[in-house]
């Protein structure tokens, strides 16, 4: 099972710190990171290893969107279910 | 693999292009409710709604967060009433709308439809006492969704419902006056009536249905005119085709969610219903795709032509992206509910007659549209009558779900607020149709229902 985290946001130092910082706190593996920064943008997806989160999926996400709201970022996770879903036949 | 162009695609179909899951549907089955004593009925009712949707507003939250997508409602849809309260009185099935009242309210759930009786060849004891009160039992509660089949393609149309129809609709306006007539925005009169519709006001939980179920309706009209417009200036196979694929990727979103809800529950998968279903909200408008591909305004020439393109590829589409597809199942055309059609409407561009015509080619009918307050009984049976025609001849469902806002003109706007948003009052033929609708008895099944 994995998640999708996807960050937004203006660039700032300690982005991936933080995010990484709160999978470590839950037990998520992180599997890969995607990022750019375009015109002071910072753009990041993540997948991530879930099967052995600590907390439940929702708390999880929870704790990432009050991240990114702290840190004026949008951050979304989402379950790679839905990806898959709508992309794969 | 899921890839990154991929990933951004659905966030930015759900943050920028309204993409949400409109509604998950628990439907119920109350014949194991049944009493002869109206208190015990609706104790009974109440108890086995609180019992089995208990989880379904938590769940639905948890499969938001989950998949990171807006399920906008939670509903349930119940037996149509009228057959398991046949023993009560007119008084004792406003009672039992108020029993339904009071579960939605204590569930957290966004509306409950059901409070419906199918008279298509005849009126039981109950269908008559349930449409004796649909108009106060509508007055007297928030979230209680009425409807009544009046006709179907197999049995023609009950003609009597027809008419009696008009004169619940105008009673039920009277009596909901104080709120521009809010009481008509959750009444629906059906043709071909389906069992498994998880969208308001027409929602119940046919006798064929098992005892509980989920059905959901998928959403996205903003995605599809993203779409449309992104296709540029292509021909209407290249056009369909889009349409098609962008269909696709919706339906899988609302396939997920029944099957996840489903599991969560513990309740059987119903359906997927492919509906693309409107909100007032800018960029979220079934109208807006018409005009993406190429017309000025929708209600003008080549807008009953677009309309069927559309709900065609939305069905070839969503078809193979659900294991069970239901409910109604393509384009819905509510005026009030649809920024387009409210701008069409109000600049005069879109009619009621135009809106006829494109019922035909898509999904229910003529839905949430405001009429003059003093529009009388025989006229809404006239538009009834023709709405259910189309629905009889052509194998399809359709409906009408028309406000006669009292004290109101064309020109007017009224308000409701919400996903029911706000529409001006449209023109009616002031053609009188009251001997027809007078006539009484049944139009007969046309040739084409004898299929054996």
């Amino acid at each position: 099972m994995k998640a999708v985290i996807t960050v937004i946001g203006k660039d700032q130092v300690g982005i991936i710190a933080d995010v990484s910082a709160a999978c470590a706190r839950f037990s998520v593996n992180i599997l890969e990171i995607t990022q750019s920064v375009l015109d002071a943008y910072f753009a990041m997806i993540m997948i991530a290893e879930i099967k052995d989160l600590s907390c439940s999926f929702s708390d999880f996400a929870d704790t990432l969107s009050a991240l990114g709201k702290e840190k004026n970022l949008e951050i979304r996770c989402m379950h790679e279910d839905i990806f898959s879903s709508m992309h794969t036949i | 693999m899921i890839n990154t162009a991929d990933i951004l695609e659905t966030i930015q179909m759900i943050t920028q292009e309204n993409l949400d899951v409109r509604t998950v549907t628990m439907g119920i089955s109350l014949y194991d409710c049944v009493s002869d004593d109206v208190g015990r009925l609706c104790d009974n009712i109440y108890d086995k709604l609180m019992k089995n949707a208990a989880a379904l507003v938590s769940t639905c939250g948890d499969l938001e967060r989950l998949y990171g997508i807006p399920i906008v409602n939670k509903r349930l849809s119940v037996t149509p009433i009228s057959q398991i309260g046949g023993a009560a009185g007119r008084d004792g099935y406003v009672k039992i709308a108020k029993t339904l009242d009071r579960a939605a309210r204590d569930l957290g759930i966004n509306f409950i439809g059901g409070f419906s009786a199918l008279v298509q060849k005849g009126e039981t004891l109950g269908a008559d006492r349930l449409m004796c009160a649909i108009p106060e039992a509508l007055a007297e509660t928030e979230m209680v969704c009425a409807s009544v089949n009046v006709g179907s393609t197999r049995a023609g149309l009950n003609m009597d419902a027809v008419a009696r129809m008009g004169r619940v609709i105008k009673e039920t306006a009277d009596l909901t006056a104080d709120r521009d007539a809010l009481g008509c925005a959750k009444l629906v009169v059906f043709c071909n009536a389906v069992d498994d519709n998880p969208f308001m006001a027409g929602a119940f939980n046919g006798c064929g249905e098992g005892d509980c179920v989920i059905n959901v309706g998928v959403s996205g009209p903003g995605v599809v005119e993203s779409a449309v417009r992104r296709a540029g200036n292509c021909n209407f196979s290249a056009l369909a085709d889009t349409i098609k694929k962008t269909a696709f990727k919706i339906t899988r979103v609302g396939q997920l969610v029944a099957y996840e809800a489903s599991k969560r529950l513990g309740v059987p998968y119903g359906i997927v219903d492919l509906s693309l279903a409107p909100t007032p909200a800018v960029g979220d408008s079934v109208a807006c795709i018409l005009t993406s591909m190429g017309l000025a305004d929708c209600g003008g020439p080549g807008t009953t032509a677009a309309l069927a393109m559309l709900n065609d590829a939305v069905k070839k589409g969503g078809v193979m992206a659900s294991s069970h597809v239901g409910g109604l199942s393509g384009a819905f055309i509510p005026v009030s509910e649809d920024a387009g059609m409210i701008s069409a409407a109000s600049s005069g561009a879109l009619t009621i007659e135009k809106l006829e015509a494109m019922t035909a080619v898509c999904s229910v009918g003529l839905d949430m549209i405001c009429i003059p307050g003093d529009t009388t009984a025989e006229t809404i049976s006239g538009i009834i009558a023709d709405e259910a025609a189309i629905g009889m001849v052509n194998g399809k469902t359709t409906a009408v779900r028309v406000i006669p806002a009292p004290g109101k003109t064309v020109g007017d706007v009224v308000e409701f607020g919400g996903l029911l948003g706000h529409a001006p009052v449209m023109r009616v033929s002031p053609v009188s149709c009251a001997d027809f609708i007078g006539r009484g008895g049944r139009i007969p099944a046309p040739i084409h229902s004898l299929k054996n």
